[in-house]
């Protein structure tokens, strides 16, 4: 690659100008406050970690990882998601700390370099972890808390789809017992959302014709309540009972939130298998093509850290919500004050006046009277109650040094 | 007044069999599409609105959402290698990947593949231990092994006339392709009741394979 021009940077990362980042700090202002009324305490963790630990914990695949050497030649990875790190200090600093444990947080984490946007290198998460909750309360709490962010964060119009990893794990086992291969190509076909290539490998398969169409069925499963219990009339393993029961129990709790409207379950909603061991779910906003949050129960990922514990949690893209909120955060107003330097003390007087009352108040010293009465009579053509000066809007203006004496607004 | 559902059809060889399909479902889509020169054409009687796109482009817009669900052949899919829902088969345009080369051909010592699809070719060759260069090239593919720059290609056959008359051969048929239906992973959600319908239509009318 050639040598980059000043202005470029790395694929996948962004700036964000103060309009950006206004909304941005709205939104995670609103976000974590929020996870606060329901309990949830911020914390921050460093941006690199070791790979060792954290990043082969991390639910990221190993090429997806932003990796880096150390002095010692360590390899050391940016953060890739928030959960990992968080069972570290979990199953360290806070090793002594009883169950259930409730944090939340706000931070940048890295991917390494995709090619193209909707994939970003750098993106911020906002989520929760619960931990040492096995229960479908702890499940659905998570799950009607993201609910809850999405619209504190300004975003209305959204679907959270929930299923059960536990569920396809047991029917597989059940329908194709002893088929390890075959059931990991099925489960490598639903996660990669192949639903041609799944039925390619059912028909291939000496079944029973029962048992394929009902396996074949399960791409259908998804609705309201009702698709938990057809689910239950067709399996009979234990486990995929079991995960179903679960999956019932979470919806009655989300019931009782009052937030059922929101939610669908969908069976063949699958997250990761190597590192969700229940409940997942994910976030979707209309106007978006891609999920705005996600999340499920992770019950393996703390023994990894020393501390064996269920734990369930999410995360909502932040940089995502910005695409897609339907609020604008509320303009805070600005004061301009201009001073000719004899009025230097009351000028600056007034604006300490000003920024001690929560209000924005920007100064600006001119030579002279008569450069004031030229910005006074700018601002007059301009003729509005908001007025541009410098490229900047103003709400108001305040001006020490005219030539008719004294503070004139 | 309900959401119409955005379509990305492909321009070109698949358009007609795709369209016919489509009418055969009892999706009523107007005749010409392909003829005209819009690029967005709505029709609202069958719930739907239809973009004409380049097939290559076609898993891009579904995977950003701004065409819910899009017919594009297996060949671009594996290709492109986008995050999408691949929810049917439809079974038209229907051909083949497979390797080519002229009737003389011998294993030499730098390999060289000309082909449209690298991903796809340099994996497949990858996989079976052998280690290729994979030169990218977006047309007339069969000139490679006849100018000298190429000593095999992958590329689509669907008759083998085109093969013939440059006097080529299939060694290997690498996949069976056809076209698929695609869903966008969040329209796949929200609009579920309307893409799970238009399946159900299409799944009745898909041609069988032809036994071979």
């Amino acid at each position: 690659m050639s040598k980059p021009k000043g202005f470029e940077k790395p694929v996948g990362v962004r700036d964000y100008l103060p309009h950006a980042v206004s909304r941005l700090r709205w939104i995670e202002h609103k976000v974590l406050d929020c996870m606060q009324r329901w309990g949830y305490e911020q914390i921050i963790t460093p941006t690199m970690e070791f790979y060792d630990t954290v990043g082969v914990a991390s639910a990221t695949s190993d090429q997806r990882l932003f990796k880096l050497l150390n002095q010692r030649g360590t390899t050391i990875v940016l953060r890739s998601d928030m959960t990992a790190p968080i069972a570290r200090v979990v199953g360290s600093l806070l090793k002594d700390q009883p169950f259930p444990i409730r944090l939340s947080y706000h931070g940048n984490v890295f991917r390494a370099f995709e090619e193209e946007a909707g994939r970003d290198a750098e993106f911020f998460q906002t989520g929760v972890e619960l931990i040492g909750d096995p229960s479908p309360e702890a499940d659905a709490e998570v799950i009607a808390l993201a609910i809850a962010s999405l619209k504190a964060a300004g975003v209305h119009s959204f679907k959270v789809a929930v299923g059960h990893v536990g569920f396809l794990n047991a029917l597989f086992e059940e329908s194709l017992p002893g088929q390890s291969h075959v059931q990991q190509e099925l489960k490598d076909c639903l996660l990669q959302r192949d639903h041609v290539g799944y039925r390619h490998i059912l028909r291939s398969l000496p079944l029973d014709e029962g048992l394929r169409d009902e396996l074949e069925d399960i791409l259908r499963l998804r609705g309201g309540q009702e698709v938990c219990e057809q689910a239950l009339a067709m399996s009979r393993s234990q486990r995929a009972r079991a995960a179903l029961q679960h999956l019932c129990e979470i919806w009655d709790v989300l019931s009782a939130y009052g937030v059922q409207d929101h939610v669908l379950i969908d069976l063949t909603m699958i997250g990761d298998f190597s590192y969700y061991t229940g409940m997942t779910f994910e976030g979707y906003a209309a106007n978006l093509g891609f999920p705005l949050a996600s999340g499920g129960r992770y019950d393996n990922l703390l023994a990894q850290f020393g501390r064996p514990a269920p734990a369930t949690g999410f995360a909502i893209k932040t940089t995502r919500v910005l695409e897609v909120m339907e609020e604008e955060p509320p303009e805070r107003e600005k004061t301009l004050i201009l001073y000719t330097p004899d009025r230097r003390v009351e000028a600056l007087a007034e604006a300490e006046k000003l920024r001690e009352a929560g209000k924005i108040a920007v100064t600006e010293s001119v030579p002279d009277p008569a450069a004031l009465d030229a910005w006074l009579g700018e601002w007059e053509r301009q003729g509005r109650q908001v007025f541009t000066h410098r490229g900047v809007r103003y709400h108001e203006r305040i001006v020490f040094g005219s030539r008719k004496g004294g503070a004139a607004r | 007044m309900t959401e119409l559902l955005k379509v990305a059809m492909p321009k070109g060889r698949i358009y007609k069999q795709a369209s016919q399909l489509f009418r055969a479902a009892g999706l009523a889509i107007p005749e010409d599409l392909d003829d005209s020169r819009r690029l967005i054409i709505p029709a609202p009687e069958a719930g739907l609105e239809f973009i004409m796109a380049k097939p290559v482009d076609i898993p891009t817009y579904v995977e950003y959402g701004v065409a819910d669900i899009g017919v594009v052949g297996k060949d671009v899919m594996m290709e492109e290698g986008k995050d999408v829902y691949e929810l049917l088969d439809l079974g038209i345009a229907r051909c083949r990947m497979s390797v080519i080369a002229l009737p003389d051909w011998k294993p030499v010592i730098h390999p060289r593949v000309a082909t449209k699809y690298p991903k796809v070719a340099s994996q497949y060759f990858r996989e079976r231990g052998q280690q290729v260069e994979v030169i990218k090239l977006n047309g007339s593919i069969e000139l490679a092994p006849l100018i000298g720059l190429a000593d095999r290609i992958v590329d689509m056959v669907e008759t083998g006339q085109t093969l013939r008359e440059n006097g080529l051969v299939e060694l290997e048929v690498m996949f069976q392709i056809t076209s698929r239906l695609i869903a966008n992973r969040v329209s796949y959600r929200l609009k579920n009741e309307a893409i799970q319908a238009l399946c159900d239509r299409l799944a009745k009318v898909i041609p069988a394979p032809k036994g071979d």
